[in-house]
């Protein structure tokens, strides 16, 4: 029962980690919660669904639709919405409302085109393997491992690598970064593929383990919890965050009360941040004169 | 004069605009975000359908004493979350507000559950949600204009500065929380009486969203322009009703490009004044550059 609980968490943390780390690298760059991050997700969701069920295409191929899909929309709301935005010299809330737009948009969109009923990916059969006395389910498995493998190649991305050198420069000060040469647009665009690409990746793995349906993006919003969790900005502090979520979430409701998971989840929120006010990991930022 | 249809849409423009100037207080005058004020509403709202139902409390003593508990709850979240800055005061809120809708869903035995709260009596008509309205912009705008306003005005601008000429940033913040709650418990109340019949799921996040870019695109720091922005989508998808499905899709795209191509919002910075609009209509027959130059240095 423990060991089930603990599989199950981690499977659905990983799946948030896949999110948070979005809303982290974004907001470690623009200062500012990209709303649309979790419709971004739901329509990766669907791009696989095309691929699989209208398209009779083998899963494979699916995966690597849903990816391209979202890395697409987040890029064009990169360049559409948000670039237009900061050129504009707007406070950062207006990047924070124009995402809420999107969001309505998708969420909206998707619900014409699709309808708002529920789908399923055709031809995934659901089986579990027995590990020791547990059973634990093999989608929650691979979605774990898979999970685990993107992270760490993202983490590998922004801390050993030239794009993560200039990543973490423009979030440190994108002005001076800009005076070094760096091409900051370009970089935040290609973080916003980044993020996208990922949160397609989650889109599919939710897909998977649920359904898809128009609404589905409103996962997004955990997924900024957890981001909040760990700090603000800080990506290892976005897979902590996310990974512990999925198991308050997965104990709450296992132990306690699933119809008192959320208001539990929230209730610690607030207390973590009493206590430490800017998340686990985040970097207190001080007010400049 | 009116039929029922266009009452009703009357009531509903006067709860939003009694929501939103509140919100207008919090976020465009002090530059707090709240994502929780749909809770607020929530509290009001099921506060006094409470007392009228339970108790038989008269409408407006029920209506004071739910505005005043939503703001009780605000001063005590206040106390706890506005010390933390930015999005991390805004996630405490938006925890609250979807906390405050979880917890009704399971107190079964006083707010109905998800089932909902039904037989509120029909307390809101047209002319009393006017009054509140006009009510609540008149004490608004003496807020906004007095010494305490102006506190909160340079809050927004700069709080460090506020801070250095000992102006006491907490308790601003707190008293501009307290307001928007309030306002929020005011219109939650007015909304139970003339739906008569409420759930926790009508003030969900997406409604502190909408109260959120109502704010914004009727212009930060401007009563007036949240009350046009208030109109603006209160009425708007009244008129494109006949659109249906595609009514929240043109919504949607309608706020990012309000906000694309007016990033000042409607109303901007600028009070409406009828004296601006004449002369604008003055300049409207000459039509020369000079004029718009002089527009431009006033």
């Amino acid at each position: 029962m423990l060991l089930q609980q603990i599989v199950t968490g981690l499977s659905v943390g990983g799946i948030y980690a896949l999110l948070a780390t979005g809303y982290s690298l974004i907001y470690s760059l623009l200062d500012f919660s990209n709303w649309a991050h979790g419709e971004v997700a739901m329509i990766g969701a669907y791009c696989a669904f095309i691929v699989v069920g209208t398209l009779q295409l083998p899963f494979g191929l699916a995966i690597v639709g849903g990816i391209v899909g979202a890395a697409v929309i987040s890029y064009l709301n990169e360049r559409v919405a948000y670039r237009r935005i900061r050129h504009n010299r707007s406070p950062n809330m207006f990047l924070m409302i124009a995402a809420m737009g999107l969001s309505t948009v998708y969420q909206n969109a998707a619900g014409l085109i699709f309808g708002s009923k529920f789908v399923t990916y055709p031809g995934i059969q659901v089986s579990s393997v027995q590990l020791g006395s547990v059973y634990v389910g093999v989608l929650d498995l691979i979605s774990l491992i898979c999970t685990a493998i993107i992270l760490v190649i993202l983490v590998y991305l922004i801390n050993k690598t030239r794009f993560g050198l200039n990543v973490r420069a423009i979030a440190s000060n994108s002005y001076t970064a800009n005076l070094l040469g760096i091409k900051v647009d370009q970089c935040i665009a290609l973080v916003f593929l980044l993020a996208g690409a990922l949160a397609g990746a989650a889109g599919v793995m939710l897909g998977l383990k649920y359904n898809v349906y128009p609404t589905m993006g409103n996962i997004g919003l955990k997924a900024f919890i957890a981001s909040v969790i760990g700090g603000l900005g800080s990506v290892p502090g976005a897979i902590v965050g996310a990974v512990l979520l999925g198991l308050i979430e997965t104990f709450a409701s296992g132990y306690i009360n699933s119809g008192l998971r959320d208001l539990i989840s929230f209730t610690l929120l607030i207390v973590l941040l009493l206590v430490r006010p800017t998340g686990l990991f985040g970097v207190d930022v001080q007010d400049k004169a | 004069m009116f039929n029922a249809y266009q009452e009703g849409v009357i009531i509903l423009l006067c709860v939003n605009i009694i929501a939103v100037l509140g919100m207008s207080v919090l976020t465009g005058f002090t530059r707090l975000f709240s994502f929780g004020n749909a809770g607020f509403m929530s509290i009001g709202a099921y506060c006094a359908s409470i007392l009228t139902v339970e108790l038989k409390l008269p409408f407006i003593p029920a209506i004071l004493v739910a505005s005043a508990f939503a703001g009780l709850v605000a001063y005590l979240l206040g106390s706890l979350t506005l010390r933390l800055k930015g999005d991390y005061f805004l996630i405490t809120c938006l925890g609250f507000g979807e906390g405050v809708r979880v917890l009704f869903n399971y107190t079964q035995d006083l707010t109905g559950g998800a089932g909902g709260y039904p037989g509120i009596p029909n307390y809101t008509s047209m002319p009393f949600a006017v009054v509140c309205a006009i009510l609540a912009f008149f004490i608004a705008w003496r807020f906004i204009h007095s010494k305490y306003g102006r506190n909160l005005t340079s809050i927004r601008e700069n709080e460090l500065a506020a801070e250095a000429v000992g102006i006491n940033v907490i308790r601003f913040k707190k008293m501009s929380f307290v307001f928007s709650a309030v306002y929020a418990g005011w219109a939650g109340a007015l909304y139970a009486h003339y739906l008569m019949y409420i759930t926790p799921a009508m003030f969900n996040l997406n409604k502190s969203c909408e109260l959120i870019t109502t704010t914004v695109i009727g212009g930060l720091g401007s009563l007036t322009g949240s009350v046009m922005g208030a109109a603006l989508v209160t009425l708007l998808p009244e008129i494109f009703r006949f659109l249906s499905g595609y009514r929240m899709l043109i919504y949607g795209i309608a706020v990012v490009l309000i906000i694309l191509l007016k990033p000042d919002g409607l109303y901007g910075y600028r009070e409406f004044s009828i004296t601006r609009v004449i002369r604008w209509f003055k300049n409207l027959g000459k039509g020369s550059k000079k004029n718009k130059k002089e527009e431009v240095a006033q």
